[in-house]
């Protein structure tokens, strides 16, 4: 008997103002593996048919623009648009950031998110750049950067879009939300919290999970950092940043954050960095207004 | 005349264009542009001191290793500490950075690289049992070749088996590079942007389980560097020979040096490393290194001032886009004067122009091999050969320092941060020479500076008329078909451009070419 046709599953991949570690991260996926994700049927007949990413692909220049401009026509309302890195929207945005050219003048990066992103199956927010702002956005943001929500919000895009933070995030919160829409479709709105992200991976504080936990409530705290004990007095974030690190752990699962012994900075919180900032200063409520209050969006 | 535009730059790091201008197939004029403004060092103006180790990181993605490495080195000198580190701290800091280091070479060499040299497809032909391919050979067959096309087409010279071969070991080097990655996130923490690195030393406690955790890893790396990388650099020269004289460059090279033996030495450039620091041109005679010779020249830069004279920490960006004259938002960073490229090869040739045996022995055996002169290393395969070769020094060295660490001892020291001080770190990044300096008033960041690898190879023209590194090695080269410029990208991508790196701080990109514009 003939094998059944796998479906393709178009993906274009954007990067704006990013540094590129959201990429690197995904290169790091361990099971299934990039090369599964990208060549296999990562899931039974379906087939990650990724169109355009600039770190990988072996195209350059006009050509792959083209390639990435006729995939979102021929597959309008079938594609996933990845979004990697905030969004400038300086007056003159495309000055700030563009991607390739249109009759010899640079397309801006506010441009591509707008005309991808309406006509996409769904649109991933891929990073904490992405899903708020992030890095990019840090006072003064120079660049005027927003993410992909604000942008969406502002020009009345209805697509819908799953936040996936993290400054890298996992290569599992990607990978896991990729196979979750292919085997079960978008997710339910009570599937995420109020920043848009999927609760599987962000449902919880980490220090919910946190293996030094019983140092904290017990008042042991590291007042050094190569020290046992709670973070906490060193700047730990972990009571108000939603992941599921202490559990999932990074790299092949070998450490993390707090495990090598340095605070949690928050990296996946709409605040980061400003509201999470200085990284290795105590937490105090006034340093952190509405940081970890899931009930306020 | 012709113009080339390639827009994106893809399979580098970041943003880039480049644009060519041609005549009966020669390139006469070339020059590249940023397409992405950040300001990672406005960001970081007002901020705790220590917080730099970790938004310099978000500057790259792919190198941010380097960059924490040279920010704490720097707080270690503002903090007035660089001497007091304790070794485990000092060895941890070697084995985290040559974790990336080793990641970070085999992506660029086969992630990055090798689709300008290998032909995908002709795994379609593939006759054998090797299952990485056979999926491949599927994946060809349901006809979606995404991302692999488009691409250039008409000079993919490997023999039917090496090529497949080579396509083997892509599959096979994305396992490797993410080995690297976990080896590093043992005593870093996780990458991208390990946390593990600060002023003072490290934060990960060495213990006699990680350690053989990471040497394990770090053993099969460095069957793969033998057995794999090293060949494959070596069997991509042997058919694409012309490539030793194609990509030439400017012949001087810049090396700050990477991997402390010995940490009591608080000046930078004279302390102790394994990849030495210092100048070097053609004629291989090592030069010593002074950072006070560093200049920033911005008369074809898009911005207001045009002294030639200013030291990064005094230099002043006030952006002018549209300046008469400018054509880049990548500054110029001279040496001397002179015009220097960084990265793998000028810190291999520096350690080899010292006369170390061992970098002396590899690399004399490489170019015996091709009946080479080191002239043919300042070339587009003498960078891809340097930096395998310096992939494999660092792997093999690295079990020594895991063998120093002393489990027990301290990883860190205490400081306090001082009201007023300035700071230098310098460092060779995976793409080269990589300089931060600060200011501190008030225990906050006044002044953050970082002069990276990537602002020294892609500058634009300095003030006496110079062209940059990567200008001068396209500069005067043949292109046989401007529809697919193989040459070009093979060129750039020989530099292993980083340019999020490059524009970190450089401001918005303008569309005016100015008088520079010619067709």
């Amino acid at each position: 008997m003939e094998k059944a046709k796998t479906a393709e599953c178009p993906v274009i991949w954007i990067q704006c103002a990013t540094c590129t570690g959201c990429s690197v991260s995904a290169l790091n996926s361990v099971s299934p593996s990039i090369k599964n994700v990208l060549i296999d049927e990562v899931i039974p007949g379906k087939h990650v048919n990724l169109r355009f990413q600039a770190t990988v692909m072996a195209g350059a220049g006009d050509a792959v623009i083209e390639e990435m401009k006729e995939t979102s026509v021929r597959e309008k309302g079938k594609y996933i648009l990845v979004v990697e890195g905030a969004i400038p929207t300086t007056e003159k945005a495309a000055d700030y950031g563009s991607i390739g050219e249109e009759n010899e003048e640079p397309v801006s990066m506010i441009d591509r998110v707008e005309t991808l992103g309406k006509d996409a199956l769904a649109v991933v927010a891929l990073g904490t750049c992405a899903a708020f702002g992030g890095i990019a956005a840090g006072s003064p943001n120079p660049a005027g950067c927003i993410g992909v929500g604000e942008l969406f919000k502002k020009k009345g895009i209805t697509t819908p879009l799953v936040n996936i933070p993290g400054c890298p995030p996992h290569p599992d919160w990607f990978i896991g939300t990729l196979a979750k829409v292919l085997l079960l479709g978008l997710p339910a709105p009570e599937e995420v919290d109020d920043y848009g992200r999927p609760k599987d991976f962000y449902g919880q504080l980490i220090h919910e999970n946190c293996p030094r936990r019983a140092y904290f409530d017990e008042g042991k705290f590291a007042k050094k950092f190569g020290d046992p004990g709670c973070l906490n007095e060193l700047g730990c974030k972990g009571p108000v940043t939603h992941a599921d690190c202490p559990l999932r752990l990074w790299n092949g699962g070998v450490n993390w954050c707090i495990g090598s012994g340095s605070p949690c900075i928050g990296c996946v919180e709409p605040g980061f960095p400003d509201q999470l900032a200085p990284f290795y200063k105590k937490l105090t409520e006034d340093i952190l207004p509405n940081i970890g209050s899931r009930e306020e969006v | 005349m012709g113009k080339i535009i390639i827009d994106p730059v893809t399979r580098i790091e970041g943003h880039l264009k480049v644009e060519l201008i041609t005549e009966n197939g020669e390139v006469k004029e070339a020059r590249s542009t940023g397409t992405l403004f950040r300001g990672i060092e406005l960001i970081l103006q007002g901020r705790d001191p220590r917080d730099a180790q970790r938004y310099v990181q978000r500057i790259c993605g792919v190198c941010p290793t380097s960059h924490s490495m040279a920010a704490t080195l720097n707080l270690d000198s503002a903090f007035g500490i660089s001497d007091k580190i304790p070794d485990n701290g000092r060895l941890l800091r070697n084995l985290i950075l040559g974790a990336a280091h080793i990641a970070d070479h085999i992506l660029h060499f086969y992630h990055l690289c090798a689709l300008d040299y290998v032909d995908i497809t002709k795994v379609a032909n593939y006759q054998g049992g090797n299952s990485a391919l056979n999926s491949i050979k599927e994946f060809i067959g349901r006809g979606e070749l995404g991302p692999f096309v488009p691409r250039y087409e008409g000079d993919y010279r490997l023999p039917d088996e090496v090529d497949q071969q080579a396509v083997a070991h892509y599959v096979e080097a994305l396992n490797m590079r993410r080995k690297g990655q976990e080896m590093l996130s043992i005593f870093g923490g996780k990458m991208p942007h390990n946390c593990a690195i600060m002023p003072g030393g490290v934060t990960e406690v060495p213990t006699v389980d990680k350690i053989a955790a990471f040497l394990w890893r770090l053993n099969e790396l460095r069957d793969f560097i033998d057995n794999v990388y090293l060949p494959d650099v070596l069997a991509v020269a042997e058919v694409y020979s012309d490539y030793f004289e194609i990509g030439t460059g400017c012949g001087n090279l810049l090396s700050y040096g990477s991997f402390d033996l010995d940490g009591s030495e608080t000046d930078l450039t004279k302390r102790s490393r394994l990849l030495k620091q210092g100048t070097v041109s053609t004629d291989l005679k090592l030069g010593e290194l002074d950072t006070s010779k560093i200049t920033e020249a911005v008369k074809h830069s898009w911005y207001a001032d045009s002294s030639d004279t200013r030291h990064p920490t005094q230099g002043e960006t006030r952006p002018e886009p549209g300046k008469a004259g400018a054509y880049s938002w990548v500054k110029s960073p001279r040496y001397d004067g002179k015009v220097y490229e960084v990265g793998p090869l000028a810190r291999v040739v520096a350690t080899y122009a010292s006369g170390n045996p061992r970098v002396k022995e590899m690399v004399d055996s490489v170019l015996s091999r091709f009946n080479a002169t080191p002239a043919a290393l300042f070339s587009v395969l003498g960078r891809h050969a340097a930096r395998a070769l310096y992939c494999k020094l660092i792997a093999d060295t690295m079990p020594e320092w895991l063998l120093q660490l002393k489990p027990g001892e301290p990883v860190c020291i205490d400081y306090t941060i001082p009201e007023e001080a300035k700071g230098m770190g310098l460092v060779d990044a995976a793409r080269g020479a990589l300089g931060h300096w600060i200011e501190i008033k008030d225990q906050k960041i006044a002044s953050y500076q970082c002069v990276v690898p990537s602002t020294w190879n892609f500058s634009p023209r300095d003030n006496n008329g110079q062209p940059g590194p990567v200008e001068q090695a396209l500069t005067g080269m043949k292109i046989k078909d401007e529809n697919n410029p193989f040459e070009v990208v093979r060129v750039i991508r020989s530099f292993d451009p980083c340019l999020a790196c490059a524009i970190h701080m450089i401001t918005p990109k303008g569309r005016s070419l100015g008088e520079f514009r010619v067709c």
